[in-house]
């Protein structure tokens, strides 16, 4: 049966225009990738829910939509604020699970090689109920660049402008950790903090709010409030 | 220029061996005065004493025990909240080292710079934030006025108001009228009258639902409009008419006695009405002389007054530029406002006025929509720079985590302006 999906993937694929043709991966690659995620995740004829939910029919689905399976507080958020599984979404969580939902439960660290993502992509994309009935664009879209800079990630940012600008966060996010509604955002580890906020600022992560909110703090303002928060939680 | 600490020291020795012995003085340390402890004046007051660790003397006038917030009081009038949900204290504002004061301010001279309180006593104050929050405008609608408060509530200051109305609400004859006359521009929280209209509605629909709302509206229209309408036909059908400017709802005026609303000519029998007049800046300000007009013009930098470099003004009294008077921009406000006094005072940092707002409102249970935007201060105002609004159509689930983020940011708030 998938083999057939399969090749229907690739066909697509071939068909469209040469210049994306070499951004879509190698689903025989992605299934060696696939490897890494066997422990948690079924896929194919007869998959069932384990630690983690089934990967069928991945492609534009609403993220944590089966309602037989339970999902983390944080992947349900972003589902209901928008996020749907692409090729440009899953490409971002691939890399780093928790920028896209922070307190996701896939204790995955996230595959950094951008070859690896695109052939696991392409070989996801083969088990999506008929293809060709998704939007062209899903298999073939290009990944958007999600790298961050290392000089980015190295920033030291000014504690004191930090929490001038933290008193921002704690109009909406309690201060005591609560979790009610709005998400805690004490605790957070500084890493996933700047790659979250830079997340929200380019608007791979989807929520109005915090797309503006950190739409405007530019990459020392997000330092500046990584180094207060995680001098906080000292 | 800003004092640095040494200097502001040797300022307010010799001052104070020259002035006669003022009432409050806390050992040479500099002296804030914020009047009003609600959404501005009490986040003002938190975080000077937080963030100046003491070096700062904050006294808080409110003449009030428990503030009620008029934010999430329409949910009471719905029933999702009892009143005591909506009720704060100040103890944690004392318990985090600010003088809390229950009196009324009832003058300011700004030459003594001292503020006169109800009871008695003055303060004297090197920096004053006054955040007084709305007073009704006189004459505003033709029949109305504070004397008629009870045979008509505005309960557009929360608490024994809100109580009021929701009595009223409550003692409705089957099928009878609500009326609502909606305030023009500028006023305090935009889409709040809507939400009422809103609420009131899901409160009839359960217990009273042949019941009519009427409202007469000046504006020919109103924050969140499109939401709004489309959640009144979806929820509420048939059931609430609005009737904006294009068809008279300016022209209205009142009989508390008779209880009749005329719009347009047309007299009307109405078994609740909820008269929300045009507003303007709590008094105070007026008495301290820093208003033009109804409201107190700011400096967006730091929200001091045109007036007077030494006099700041927050939330809805001020008049700033484009930021909507809610209880978040006033929060948002006083926290820029406290980080530019305490640099003037103690010589700390001062960091560039960054400005935001989101307003949530409930439409029906689980139906949640939210507006905001950010601003930034320029020469001229407070400036929009960014914004969004929830769409129609939208999802169950979305309008639902909208409707929980809401909860989650009372609880956010309320801390964060009292501890
Ligand atoms: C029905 C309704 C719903 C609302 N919903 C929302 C919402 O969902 N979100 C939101 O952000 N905003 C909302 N608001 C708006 C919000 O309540 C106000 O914008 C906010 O409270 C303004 O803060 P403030 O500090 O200017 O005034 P206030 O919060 O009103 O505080 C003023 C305080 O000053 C005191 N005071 C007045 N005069 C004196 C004096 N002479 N001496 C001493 N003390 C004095 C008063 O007792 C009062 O406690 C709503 C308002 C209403 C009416």
């Amino acid at each position: 049966m998938h083999l057939v999906q399969l090749l229907s993937a690739i066909a697509l694929a071939a068909f469209c225009t040469t210049a994306v043709a070499d951004e879509f991966g190698d689903p025989v690659a992605g299934e060696e990738v696939f490897r890494k995620c066997k422990s948690c995740h079924q896929l194919g004829e007869g998959a069932k829910h384990r630690i983690g939910p089934h990967l069928n029919g991945l492609f534009g689905r609403r993220a944590a939509s089966h309602e037989d399976f339970r999902y983390s507080k944080a992947l349900v958020r972003a589902g209901t604020g928008g996020l749907e599984w692409h090729a440009d979404t899953l490409d971002a969580f691939l890399e780093s699970p928790r920028r896209l939902a922070s307190g996701t439960r896939m204790s995955f660290a996230g595959l950094k090689k951008a070859e690896d993502r695109l052939n696991l992509i392409a070989y996801l994309r083969s088990f999506s109920d008929s293809p060709a009935n998704i939007p062209e664009a899903d298999p073939t879209a290009s990944p958007t660049d999600h790298d961050l800079d290392p000089a980015i990630l190295a920033l030291k940012g000014d504690p004191e402008y930090g929490e001038y600008l933290s008193s921002e966060c704690t109009t909406c996010h309690q201060a005591d950790g609560r979790n009610d509604g709005i998400p805690s955002i004490v605790l957070w580890p500084k890493e996933d903090f700047v790659l979250a906020m830079h997340a929200y600022k380019n608007k791979t992560r989807a929520h109005p709010v915090m797309q503006m909110m950190a739409g405007r703090l530019n990459a020392e303002e997000i330092a500046a409030l990584a180094a207060y928060f995680s001098a906080l939680e000292q | 220029m800003t004092l640095n600490r040494r200097q502001f020291i040797g300022t307010t020795a010799a001052v104070a061996a020259t002035l006669s012995a003022p009432i409050v003085k806390a050992q040479g340390k500099p002296r804030v005065v914020v009047v009003g402890g609600g959404a501005g004046g009490a986040t003002a007051a938190r975080y000077l004493a937080k963030d100046s660790k003491g070096a700062i003397d904050v006294t808080l006038i409110e003449p009030t025990r428990k503030y009620y917030t008029c934010f999430f009081s329409n949910l009471y009038l719905g029933g999702f909240k009892e009143i005591e949900d909506i009720g704060h204290t100040y103890g944690g504002l004392a318990a985090g080292g600010v003088n809390v004061v229950h009196d009324w301010a009832v003058g300011v001279d700004r030459d003594a710079k001292t503020v006169s309180l109800a009871g008695g006593g003055t303060v004297p104050y090197d920096k004053l934030i006054l955040s007084p929050g709305i007073d009704f405008v006189e004459g505003a609608v033709e029949g109305w006025g504070l004397s008629a408060q009870n045979a008509m509530p505005h309960a557009y200051k929360a608490g024994s108001q809100s109580e009021l109305l929701k009595a009223q609400l409550m003692a409705m004859p089957a099928g009878g009228t609500f009326a609502m006359v909606a305030p023009p521009n500028p006023f305090r929280c935009p889409p709040g009258p809507y939400e009422r209209v809103s609420m009131v509605a899901h409160f009839l629909k359960q217990n009273n639902p042949t019941a009519k709302i009427i409202v007469a509206d000046p504006k020919p229209k109103f924050s969140k409009m499109a939401l709004f309408q489309e959640g009144w036909a979806n929820h509420y059908e048939g059931m609430v008419d609005w009737i904006g400017e294009e068809f008279g709802g300016g022209n209205v005026s009142v009989d508390p006695d008779a209880m009749t609303v005329t719009i347009d000519g047309e007299e009307t029998k109405v078994d609740v009405c909820n008269v929300i007049p045009a507003m303007k800046a709590g008094r105070i300000a007026e008495l301290a002389g820093v208003t033009d007009g109804n409201w107190a013009p700011v400096n967006a930098a730091d929200m001091s007054t045109k007036a007077d470099a030494d006099i700041y003004v927050l939330g809805d009294a001020s008049s700033q530029g484009d930021m909507p008077k809610s209880g978040f921009s006033a929060n948002s406000q006083a926290k820029v406002c406290a980080n530019a006094v305490r640099g003037a005072l103690t010589g700390s940092k001062v960091f560039p006025a960054k400005f935001s707002n989101t307003c949530w409102s409930l439409i029906a249970p689980n139906d949640g929509v939210k507006v905001g935007a950010t601003y930034e201060a320029t020469p001229e105002k407070i400036a929009k720079v960014d914004g969004f609004i929830s769409q129609t159509g939208e999802s169950a689930d979305l309008r639902k985590a909208t409707y929980e983020e809401s909860e989650g940011w009372y609880t956010g708030i309320t801390t964060d302006m009292l501890g």
